[in-house]
């Protein structure tokens, strides 16, 4: 059989600008994977608190450099942002709010309700 | 002369496999990890600044102690079956995607039951 070249095809990604909603749906994928890494170094946190005091202060050493609190912070927003976009999985999953208006209206607030989750974290927890 | 019923005949068959328990599981750990997460930030917070008996006498609280667990067993499940799904897209090599999605099953297997474990030696401490 003839290949046909001329085939309809997915955007190309060099050449095609995300909308906000495609950027916000590989954001969720990439957080996803992120934080999956990121359970390692709970794993390791878990360990130097069951490993006794004298770990544990080695471990808050550590996790009080100013490298490892960006990164700490940054695990935080991704696991805000992750949640809040699940939950915008969960109302799609019930078959609700696939409108363009929505889709945009949503993907600022959940950038916003992030933010402010993780603003709450830092001052209140 | 068959005798298999066209259920029989069908089952497993087809691109989704175990059909939709995949991605029933993943809403329904999705679900549960919302508000377990907060034992999660917890949890991070009093290790990364309060001092080591505080972090410890916490832990031990059963109702504390219940939250972690089951975030435990929630998000590494979770995470298996998300980046099963990441590596599903991006390999095509039938062989590699097969080895690869099982590596990060197996891994996060153990990651569960080392977290499990130092949970509970945690709780001899307390």
């Amino acid at each position: 059989m003839a290949k046909n070249n001329n085939r309809p095809i997915s955007p190309h990604l060099q050449v095609y600008k995300l909308p906000l909603t495609g950027i916000i749906s590989i954001t969720h994928r990439l957080t996803g994977v992120l934080l999956s890494a990121g359970l390692i170094f709970v794993v390791y946190i878990l360990y130097a608190v069951a490993g006794g005091s004298n770990t544990y202060t080695a471990m808050q050493a550590f996790t009080s450099l100013w490298l490892v609190q960006l990164i700490y912070w940054g695990f935080i927003y991704a696991l805000f942002f992750h949640l809040c976009h699940g939950v915008r999985h969960l109302i799609w999953d019930a078959g609700k709010s696939f409108d363009r208006d929505t889709l945009n209206r949503y993907a600022i607030i959940e950038l916003g309700a992030s933010l402010v989750l993780t603003l709450i974290t830092k001052i209140f927890v | 002369m068959d005798y298999r019923s066209p259920l029989a005949k069908v089952r497993g068959l087809g691109s989704a496999k175990a059909g939709t328990s995949h991605w029933w599981m993943q809403r329904v750990t999705a679900v549960a990890l919302i508000p377990l997460s907060f034992w999660l930030i917890i949890f991070l917070n009093l290790s990364l600044n309060a001092p080591y008996q505080q972090t410890v006498e916490w832990l031990a609280s059963p109702l504390n102690t219940l939250g972690m667990v089951a975030w435990v067993l929630a998000v590494f499940y979770h995470a298996a079956l998300g980046l099963q799904v990441v590596i599903e897209d991006y390999i095509a090599a039938e062989g590699i995607k097969i080895v690869a999605v099982w590596t990060v099953n197996l891994s996060f297997l153990l990651l569960a039951l080392a977290a499990l474990i130092a949970v509970f030696r945690i709780l001899l401490i307390g």
